[in-house]
């Protein structure tokens, strides 16, 4: 349980040498108590008060980090329960399940899968970062499965998913240089789970038949002073797995109980039985509420575009809008007689429009200054997207070498800025355009003389 | 240390309210914990799925959904009967594109007599939607509301640029229910429902749309906007944001590139259908986690997919 103020001024030499940067002992405490300032500071305290203090000042849910180079990632770390309080911290990660039970041709297909879908959406490269490889019981073709993911170039982080130990010990050495996540540590095999990664620290998962079994397994690893841990939600049903999402997330951080403070993992492909819509439900589900790794049985672009998407969504600071780059961006092949649409760097409008302006399949010009990363009007207000800043971005951006066409359309909600900026492009047409981005393609049309 | 579930209880809960009449009725909301946290108390009657159909020829839509009803698309009434005979949704979503004045503008008169006949002809409740343009959808709420009477059914929606007919006319003159929609923002969906009750429009007739995106376009807001106006109308009980809320996921997902994209234009994407199919079903699976007790789709499989993934989750 995390310490009182005045729980950890006892601890204190309560001098008030101010050296910390506070008036008092008491005055530091508190300030540590609230997570404000770092118990280090203090030099006077004993080694021994230090080490209770570093344990209960620790963050109530661990972050765990697995993977190399490229390929490393974090999961967890988590302080809130819903998104609106504070940022979510460390995005889910998704992965895709490959057996020893496969044939070598779905085993083929789903790495081809993986290595398609990998694309940029708003400057964030999106794919499935994890490959699973999941023992079950064939030792051989195990190993050799490994060896072809591994063969295969795929740029992925490992998670090997196996409670036999002994299979382990032959297994880990082929990818533990990876810095793999070890799943499978149960409450019968947990000595010889935490012996093979405690060298390397690697993530271990927790599975158990209940929640309550889990408690007691993670109290149990956590005894042999082991705690780069991931815990399973387990595959009896979704309804279970949910539960035990919640619960997990709910009893580090509302119950402030460390022994579930770690992140989790849900096996979708399981829950979900092979019906891929399933799949998207449930993993949507479980992007929103507290999965850390969610398994798939394949990835698709039918699956990475609404996932990946509502994952860049959840995984943003609620204070902070999301922004695509300031540049001109060309939509359905523009030329060099084809005009020049402006609107602001907000990615919401940025999305809307362009899809507007692809659906009317007139070729345009889209050109996107700094704004602040405001929507229109927010950006016009706070004179971010000013008649100055739309004639300055049309200069700089080069925009009048690539188009001969000297039509400008602005967003029809600032058409006060027409003036202006006619004032400093005076070669230029301003065309009001339309208030509502749905009204884009009929108005794109007309202006084009297209039916 | 021993293991013990966590559980919240709250003060508040969500109203209960019914649609539609008879033995098909259907209720929305009633519950005192977030959606699927069974653990700490009653999660109501469950989400309803209703399904979109139009009052014209669906010309925007995907080839593969247009070949879905065959020759019954061509008429509302006969496309209204092969949804309830084949798909059996809670609802049916009656949206009436042909009423835009940017569009069709087709006439009152004869949106309200479409309405009655398509009334006439299923069981299934109805929830009615214009035009998004606010001042064709006061006539048209006004007189579909009008012939209705009896019918038991909401009208989506009222804004705060039109509410006082169409909720007066609506709740007050013909007893349906209304949808009160704001723009994902907890004090404008407050603010609205405010305004509606102030009519002396009880808040057990009222149904929050309080916005909707998909997911990877803003979908963010909706999330937290949806959690924040749970978290007030059961922790806080704040008895003016305790309406279930209703979220016409189709309206928008088939209009992102993701689905809207054809296969011609992005060949590396794959099936368009699928694509489309996936995009409902991820923004529909999020809205009802974050707590909507409706949603609108427009792909049968969405439907199918949703209501199974609703009773996985009791």
């Amino acid at each position: 349980m995390a310490m009182s103020g005045l729980d950890i001024y006892k601890l204190t030499p309560k001098t008030n040498c101010k050296e910390c940067g506070f008036p008092t002992c008491m005055a530091f405490a508190m300030k540590v108590a609230a997570g404000g300032a770092e118990i280090s500071k203090c030099g006077h305290m004993s080694d021994e008060a230090m080490a209770k203090l570093s344990e209960s000042t620790a963050p109530l849910m661990k972050a765990i980090t697995f993977g190399t180079g490229d390929n490393e990632y974090k999961l967890g770390g988590e302080t809130v329960l819903f998104r609106h309080e504070e940022t979510f911290v460390n995005r889910n990660r998704f992965a895709v399940c490959l057996t020893d039970a496969m044939t070598q041709e779905q085993v083929d297909t789903r790495i081809a899968n993986m290595k398609k879908v990998d694309y940029v959406r708003i400057g964030e490269q999106m794919k499935a970062e994890i490959v699973a490889l999941q023992y079950t019981g064939n030792k051989e073709a195990y190993l050799s499965l490994i060896n072809k993911v591994k063969a295969s170039e795929l740029k992925v982080a490992y998670m090997l998913i196996c409670d036999d130990a002994s299979v382990l010990k032959d297994a880990l050495p082929l990818v533990q240089d990876e810095l793999p996540i070890v799943f499978g540590a149960t409450n019968s095999n947990y000595e010889a789970m935490v012996a093979l990664v405690k060298d390397k620290k690697l993530p271990l998962g927790l599975k158990a038949a209940n929640l309550d079994e889990l408690y007691a397994l993670a109290e149990n690893v956590q005894k042999l002073d082991y705690k780069e841990l991931i815990l399973d939600t387990g595959i009896a049903s979704a309804r279970e797995a949910f539960t035990n999402a919640v619960q997990i997330r709910r009893i580090s951080l509302k119950e402030q109980d460390r022994t579930f403070g770690y992140p989790s993992v849900v096996f979708v492909n399981e829950l979900a039985k092979g019906d891929k819509y399933m799949e998207v439900a449930l993993a949507s589900l479980f992007t929103m509420k507290y999965g850390s790794i969610i398994v798939l049985d394949d990835i698709d672009y039918a699956r990475a575009l609404p996932l990946f998407g509502l994952r860049q969504n959840i995984y943003t600071d609620p204070q902070k809008p999301m922004r695509v780059e300031p540049k001109i961006y060309p939509i359905n092949n523009p030329g060099d007689n084809s005009p020049v649409l402006i609107t602001v760097d907000f990615a919401l409008t940025y999305f809307v429009v362009s899809g507007e302006v692809e659906r009317s399949k007139v070729p345009v010009w889209f050109g996107i200054p700094d704004a602040g990363g405001y929507s229109v009007l927010t950006a016009w207000a706070a004179g971010k997207f000013s008649g100055s800043v739309i004639s300055k971005f049309i200069k700089e951006s080069g925009i009048e070498e690539k188009t001969k066409c000297r039509k400008l359309i602005i967003p029809g909600k600032v058409a006060v800025l027409k003036g202006d900026i006619q004032e400093n492009l005076p070669e230029w047409e301003i065309v009001i355009g339309p208030d509502e981005a749905m009204h884009l393609p009929k108005f794109l049309r007309t202006l084009e003389g297209i039916n | 240390m021993a293991f013990k579930t966590s559980v919240q209880k709250y003060s508040g809960s969500i109203n209960n309210l019914e649609l539609g009449t008879g033995e098909n009725t259907l209720s929305l909301g009633g519950q005192n914990a977030l959606p699927f946290y069974n653990f700490d108390g009653e999660t109501g009657s469950g989400t309803k799925i209703g399904l979109e159909i139009l009052d014209v020829y669906p010309e925007s839509w995907i080839p593969a959904l247009k070949a879905l009803y065959g020759s019954a698309i061509d008429s509302t009434v006969a496309w209204a009967k092969a949804v309830e005979e084949k798909y059996a949704p809670d609802f049916i979503c009656l949206r009436f594109e042909g009423a835009d004045p940017n569009g069709l503008n087709k006439p009152v008169n004869e949106c309200a007599a479409l309405a009655k006949e398509v009334a006439a002809a299923i069981k299934t409740p109805l929830v009615i939607a214009g035009t998004q343009n606010h001042e064709k959808d006061l006539k048209l709420f006004e007189k579909v509301a009008e012939v209705l009477e009896g019918k038991n059914v909401l009208l989506m929606s009222a804004v705060e640029d039109n509410y006082k007919t169409v909720a007066a006319a609506g709740v007050t003159a013909y007893k349906h229910k209304v949808a009160a929609e704001s723009s994902v923002d907890i004090n404008l969906a407050k603010q609205l429902n405010i305004l509606i009750n102030q009519l002396e429009i009880k808040n057990e007739s009222i149904v929050m749309n309080v916005g909707s995106a998909p997911v990877g376009y803003g979908f963010e807001y909706v999330a937290s906007t949806m959690d924040r106006i749970r978290l007030a109308g059961l922790g806080q009980n704040d008895k003016t944001l305790q309406m279930p809320i209703i979220t016409p996921v189709s309206f928008d997902t088939w209009n992102v590139k993701e689905a809207a994209s054809t296969e011609e234009d992005s060949p590396e994407w794959g099936n368009q259908e699928e694509r489309g199919i996936a995009m409902e079903i991820s923004t529909a699976a999020s809205v009802i986690a974050a707590g909507s007790d409706a949603v609108v789709v427009r792909h049968p499989r969405s439907a199918e997919t949703i209501r199974a993934f609703i009773n996985a989750m009791k």
